[in-house]
Parts: structure tokens; C-alpha cells; sequence
């Protein structure tokens, strides 16, 4: 049995013995996971988490902190805004994957406290968003901060998002695309996230699936449904795109959350 | 082009998207000729090729069912997926069992929902009369227990697979299922599900 299926049956109790306990590192990891997977409000294991987050014992080969990585992302799914304060410190850790779980789970848990720290990653703009050296990634994670930027609703970071349309990385220009639609409501960037399906390069059709499916936009229903991925995600993305509208029509259904459903039973 | 030219076609393709492309054209001809060689693409690690495969076998219908059915046990895990997608497609009851027991207890929470919109989806004419309400009342526990579970997809496949069954059952049976779904209403936590599970009251009396 692996030690994802084996974590994933524990108990509440044995989870948070597990992540108290400092003999066993990887048992703390998967607790991390656990209660993030489980979303777990017990007090204990959000202070837990938070205990976590300052970490030194969890060292990986390449200088990282893993246990911090897992307390940051499971952070964003607790919705518990204790955590916000201690995520916003961690944007500044040495360790790009505890800034970028920090970046998604200030997104997920939408305070506005974060903007200022979120925009900070954004400092040097295009020129400065490179490859970090020696790293498989870039020097921050632009991704998660634009995406963050947008969902949290910080226009006053319009201006210092849009120069990131250019990047040289899809995934950014996607990025940028999505938060400046939720910034703006402007339709021509939502389009530019449907041209996107018909792009050749599969993992880039899945983030313009996703990135639709984030800002709600009901007109993109067709294209998602005809687009050339895994049924599995353009269920995901359509499906969000119908709770973005239910939560407009008080969950009343019309037409259009009709054919939205309608496409959805389609891919089953 | 004659159905064995495709199917060599098929066998020998130059490239992975060459190999999407003569998929496509073999299961464009409907030709049961090609049921085998559509069948043997399922087991090739390209789902371009297999969703292609899968469509034209659902399209080529009841012929298809017989040559699964002696089949499905040999194949790799990927390939009974997408077998169980097809008879899910296709709706014949001969394929009963093996989708009843998929839509509840597959691995994979993307064969656990086409299974359960499936099971809405079954040719009850090729059901003897004597035996049909049995089986359909296995189908309904069945999806019963699919609203039940944990993935949201699984879920929503079984409002649908319950939809499509509750049209070929008796009025009191439909009400069995309305207060089922009317009630579930009051505890799912999407909005999305919700919103199938009125459109599904809607269709029931």
C-alpha cells in the first residue's frame, strides 16, 4: 500500500498525533496533506499547520522545506482566515514552492490583507519575471500571485498585471488573461482564453479550460464541451463556470444554466 | 477506401496523430468489419486514439457488445475503462452487471460516472418482460447508492442515470425516485448538483 492510501485512512486523532509528533518527519508531511484533503476545522490541526509553517527540522536535498510546502497549501483549503497573517509571511520564504502553496491559499482564502505582499512578488515586472538559476522554475511564482491578484479582486494591480500579456510563458499570458477578466469583466480577455482552446499544445488547452471555468464565463460552454482534452476536465471547467452562474441567479435555473447542463451530461 | 485498407492503415500508423486521424476514419465507416481492430486501439497508450475508438464503437452499436463482453476480462486496466464507456454508451443489457458493479465500486471516479449515466441509458425493450422490474430495480438501488458518493461527478452521473431510468419505469416508481432526489436536494452541498437535480424533478411528475 502506498503511503498516500495508508495516510488516507487514518483518523482525525491519529492525524493530529502524527503531525505533534517530531521523531517521524514523513508522518507530519502526510498529516499536512491529510488535514488539507479532509478539510479539517479542528482547531488543532490548523494551529498545528501554522506550527508547521515555521518548520526547520524538514530539509529536502535541494534546500527546500517539504512539510512547510504541505502546511501552505493545506492552509488555503481550511477556511480559516487565522491563517492569512502567517501565509503572507511565507510569500517571503527562501523556498519558491512554500511562496507559491502560500500564493493559492491566500487566493483560496480571499482576504484582502494579501494584496500588498502579493503585488510585491510582482516587483521588476516582465523583465524581471526569468528563470530562476539553476531551478526548474522562475524566479517567483507568477502564476499563483497573478491568479491570487485576480480572484482576490485587486484592481488597484490592473496596470502592473496587464505588461504580463507578453510573457514569453503561455501560462503566465493565461494567467494574466484570467485575473485581468475578474479585474475588469472585459469580455475581449475571456475570448482570448477560448482562442486558447484550439492552441496545439494539450497542457496549454488544459489551463485555458481551467483558467474559463475560474472566471465564470457562461459564453465559453460550446467551445469547452468541443475542446480536444480530457472529458474529466472540461466537466471541472464547466462546472464552474454553471456555479459562477447560479451564485448570479440565486441558484434560480434558466436557459442558459439549462445548456450548460445539458453540455455537461454530453461528456459523461 | 475499403475497410481493410483502414484497418492496415490503423495498424501501421506513422505517428501518434496520424494514428487519431486513421481511427477516425475507420469509425466513420460503421463497418463491424473494424470492431476488432477499434477494440485493439484501446490498449494503445493514446487517448486521442481511443476516444475516437470508443465513439465509432458506440456508433457500430449492438454488433460491438458480444466481442467485449469475451473480451473485457484480458485487457489492461485502461482498456476495460474505456470497454465499460462503450457498453455505457451503447445501453445494452447484456452489460448490466459489469456497469452496475463499475458505476459503484470502480477505481476510477471517471468510469464510476459514465457507468451511472449509462445505467440510464438502457435498452429495457431487450429485457424480458418477466425479469425487467428486477433489473430495474437494481439499477435504481444502484445509482441510489451512487448519489452517495464522494466525488461530485460520480454524483451528478447518477441524477442523470436516474433521469434517463425514471422514463422507462411505472408512475409509482418515478415518485419513488422523486422523493429520493427531492430529499437529497435538502444535503447536497454543490451548487451544480443541485441545479441537476432540479433539472431531473422537473422531468418527473
Amino acid at each position: 500500500m502506498s503511503d498516500w492510501q495508508m495516510a488516507e485512512a487514518w483518523t482525525l486523532e491519529e492525524a493530529i498525533a502524527n503531525i505533534q509528533q517530531t521523531e517521524d518527519t514523513g508522518k507530519r508531511y502526510y498529516a499536512a496533506w491529510w488535514f488539507g484533503k479532509f478539510r479539517v476545522q479542528d482547531e488543532r490541526a490548523v494551529n498545528a499547520l501554522l506550527a508547521a509553517l515555521k518548520d526547520e527540522t524538514d530539509r529536502s536535498p535541494d534546500g527546500g522545506y517539504p512539510l512547510r510546502r504541505n502546511a501552505a497549501k493545506a492552509l488555503g483549503k481550511l477556511g480559516n482566515l487565522a491563517a492569512v497573517q502567517p501565509l503572507i509571511e511565507s510569500l517571503e520564504s527562501p523556498d519558491y514552492y512554500v511562496r507559491e502553496s502560500a500564493a493559492q491559499s491566500l487566493e483560496m482564502l480571499g482576504d484582502r490583507q494579501a494584496i500588498p505582499a502579493l503585488q510585491a512578488l510582482l516587483a521588476g515586472g516582465v523583465a524581471a519575471a526569468v528563470k530562476a538559476e539553476g531551478k526548474p522554475h522562475l524566479v517567483q511564482p507568477y502564476e499563483a500571485v497573478i491568479e491570487a491578484l485576480g480572484t482576490i479582486g485587486a484592481t488597484a494591480a490592473i496596470a502592473e498585471i496587464e505588461p504580463f500579456l507578453d510573457h514569453e510563458f503561455a501560462k503566465i499570458r493565461y494567467a494574466a488573461l484570467r485575473a485581468l477578466y475578474q479585474l475588469t469583466q472585459e469580455a475581449h480577455y475571456a475570448e482570448q482564453l477560448m482562442e486558447a482552446l484550439n492552441g496545439n499544445q494539450l497542457q496549454l488547452r488544459r489551463s485555458a479550460l481551467l483558467d474559463l471555468g475560474a472566471i465564470g464565463y457562461v459564453p465559453a460552454g460550446q467551445a469547452i464541451a468541443k475542446a480536444y482534452a480530457e472529458n474529466s476536465l472540461k466537466l471541472i471547467s464547466l462546472k464552474g463556470i454553471l456555479e459562477s452562474h447560479l451564485q448570479r441567479t440565486a441558484e434560480t435555473l434558466d436557459a442558459d444554466g439549462l445548456q450548460l447542463l445539458e453540455l455537461m451530461d454530453s461528456l459523461l | 477506401m475499403t475497410v481493410d485498407v483502414l484497418i492496415r492503415a490503423v495498424n501501421n500508423p506513422t505517428s501518434a496523430q496520424d494514428l487519431v486521424k486513421n481511427v477516425a476514419q475507420l469509425a466513420a465507416t460503421k463497418d463491424e468489419q473494424a470492431i476488432p481492430t477499434l477494440v485493439e486501439v484501446l490498449k494503445f497508450n493514446n487517448p486521442g486514439a481511443a476516444v475516437a475508438a470508443v465513439n465509432g464503437l458506440i456508433n457500430i452499436g449492438e454488433a460491438v457488445v458480444p466481442y467485449l463482453l469475451e473480451n473485457v476480462d484480458g485487457y489492461n486496466y485502461g482498456a476495460r475503462a474505456w470497454m465499460l464507456r462503450i457498453f455505457a454508451g451503447i445501453g445494452d443489457p447484456r452489460a448490466l452487471d459489469l456497469l452496475i458493479e463499475a458505476a459503484n465500486k470502480d477505481f476510477a471516479f471517471s468510469v464510476r460516472r459514465s457507468a451511472a449515466k449509462g445505467l440510464g441509458n438502457i435498452q429495457w425493450h431487450k429485457v424480458p418482460d418477466s425479469e425487467r422490474e428486477v433489473q430495474q430495480q437494481k439499477v435504481c438501488d444502484c445509482l441510489f447508492l451512487a448519489l452517495e458518493d464522494g466525488e461530485w461527478v460520480v454524483r451528478y452521473g447518477a441524477i442523470a442515470g436516474l433521469e434517463g431510468l425514471s422514463q422507462a419505469i411505472p408512475e409509482a416508481r418515478k415518485i419513488v425516485i422523486k422523493n429520493k432526489l427531492t430529499e437529497f436536494l435538502t444535503t447536497e452541498p454543490e451548487a451544480a448538483i443541485r441545479a441537476r437535480i432540479q433539472k431531473a424533478i422537473l422531468s418527473l411528475p
